[in-house]
């Protein structure tokens, strides 16, 4: 059974079709890098992955679980898919241990006690548990980025949605986020990434989906796709960001 | 010659008209403030039916006078048979002025959230009620803090309107010592002293809170 299936899906905003026909199957403890130009649907399939979105037609499923509109809440899709964004999105008036911990007790409605323990120990694999009572705002925004993944990773998701998560980075942080993210991978969980950071793409990720014009242009092995691009505008692409 | 002696006798009424004064207007803001944060969110978030009454509730009261209101509440509950007294109408007329100009400030904040926070939320399970209540809400605050204070400032300055229905507050004091002592300047220089300490002391007590509330935002300004 694959972790993410998704079938013939489409999606438009007004008159613009941004999605028109994704098929995509990604199975448990793949690390799959979505890449293409702005405005290919990248983004706006990875949103439509948890929901942020809803698609006009086609299905998606997601651990075996149909997502349909209304029909799963929020509350259960965040059992099955957690995502991390571009601008981090910490909660600014919330510390940073109570970031990671504010998910498990809202919404599962789990005593201080139990999750504080978790959330000590998911800031330390990410090399923040010293940070535990720090502001966010007092944090770089590499270090805010990987309290996003703790928080993230706090209520156990089966698939991680990263968008563009290293973009909004001073070059010089990047590094320590991508480490991060390829310490998860290692440990077998599901990487769905909108991603710019093409070596990234090839030493970590086990496939590349290159998306054009609304559809999937092109995909497979990741170190096959970069480095033997079979269709002009794939090349066209990779030669643009060398 | 000013003649502040001539007061003297009268402390006591000015004392009372004082309390009375600050208790109506705690009372009217925490009402004012306790209704407003709900409305806010009702208003953008809320049923369409009951986001529309909100907005007529709204602009009613910001479009007509304090004074109208509060005559229209006044004299109005009793044709309705329902018989209270005056200061219960006063502070019926200025919660409801408060909660109205609140609704409508708080909802300008929680517009200023960005809209990454809600999504942020909204990806961690969190429903619409808890990601306004524990993302949205004190950023919110935070925003419109100072226009927020001033608003409940407001909302003291204009309880010397309440004496209009024999509500027997600060201005009520002074118009009563001037009738009888006939010093009216320095009276009212007393009572305008008075209202000037009370606002300032507001302030003050608002920016206190605020320290505590929005201690983040010290950590946001590196």
């Amino acid at each position: 059974m694959s972790m993410v299936r998704v079938d013939a899906l489409y999606k438009s905003f007004g008159a613009n079709q941004v999605l028109k026909g994704i098929d995509l199957r990604i199975q448990e403890g793949e690390v799959v890098s979505i890449i293409g130009r702005s405005g290919s649907g990248k983004s706006t399939l990875l949103r439509c992955l948890n929901q942020l979105e809803l698609h006009d037609s086609g299905s998606i499923e997601i651990n075996g679980k149909r997502l349909d509109g209304e029909a799963m809440s929020a509350r259960q899709l965040s059992e099955h898919v957690g995502m991390i964004f571009q601008s981090f999105n910490l909660f600014p008036h919330r510390r940073v241990g109570e970031n990671v911990m504010l998910a498990p007790m809202v919404v599962r409605g789990e005593s201080r006690e139990a999750v504080e323990p978790r959330a000590r120990a998911l800031l330390e694999s990410v090399g923040l548990g010293e940070k535990f009572d720090a502001w966010p705002g007092q944090l770089s925004g590499g270090q805010q980025q990987r309290v996003a993944i703790a928080r993230a990773l706090a209520m156990a998701p089966k698939v991680l949605l990263c968008d563009e998560i290293t973009s909004a980075l001073d070059p010089e942080l990047v590094g320590e986020v991508l480490r991060v993210l390829e310490k998860l991978a290692v440990d077998g969980m599901t990487l769905v990434l909108v991603t710019h950071e093409m070596r990234f793409a090839r030493e970590v990720g086990s496939r590349v989906v290159f998306m054009h014009q609304g559809k999937i242009h092109e995909q497979g092995d990741a170190k096959r796709v970069l480095d033997d691009p079979q269709t002009p505008e794939l090349k066209q692409f990779l030669a643009s960001t060398r | 010659m000013l003649d502040f002696l001539s007061l003297l006798p009268y402390w006591q009424v000015f004392v009372e008209g004082i309390v009375t004064t600050l208790w109506v207007t705690v009372v009217a803001t925490l009402l004012g403030l306790a209704i407003a944060v709900p409305f806010a969110w009702l208003r953008l978030e809320g049923p369409r039916l009951l986001s529309a009454l909100i907005g007529i509730y709204v602009e009613l009261i910001r479009n007509t006078p304090f004074i109208v209101q509060l005559f229209f509440i006044y004299f109005g509950l009793p044709a309705l048979d329902l018989r209270l007294s005056a200061t219960s109408c006063a502070l019926i007329a200025m919660t409801l002025n408060l909660t109205a100009y609140a609704t409508e400030i708080i909802r300008a904040g929680i517009q200023a959230v960005p809209k990454g926070q809600r999504e942020a939320a909204r990806v961690l399970g969190m429903s619409p009620l808890q990601s306004y209540r524990h993302v949205v809400l004190v950023p919110a605050l935070s925003r419109i803090y100072p226009a927020l204070t001033s608003q409940c400032i407001i909302v003291m300055l204009g309880s010397a309107v309440i004496s209009q229905i024999s509500v027997e507050e600060l201005t009520y004091a002074a118009n009563f010592i001037q009738s009888r002592n006939f010093r009216s300047f320095e009276t009212y220089i007393v009572a305008t002293l008075c209202y000037l300490g009370i606002a300032i002391a507001m302030r003050q007590s608002f920016e206190y809170i605020g320290r505590r509330l929005f201690g983040f935002l010290q950590g946001e300004q590196r």
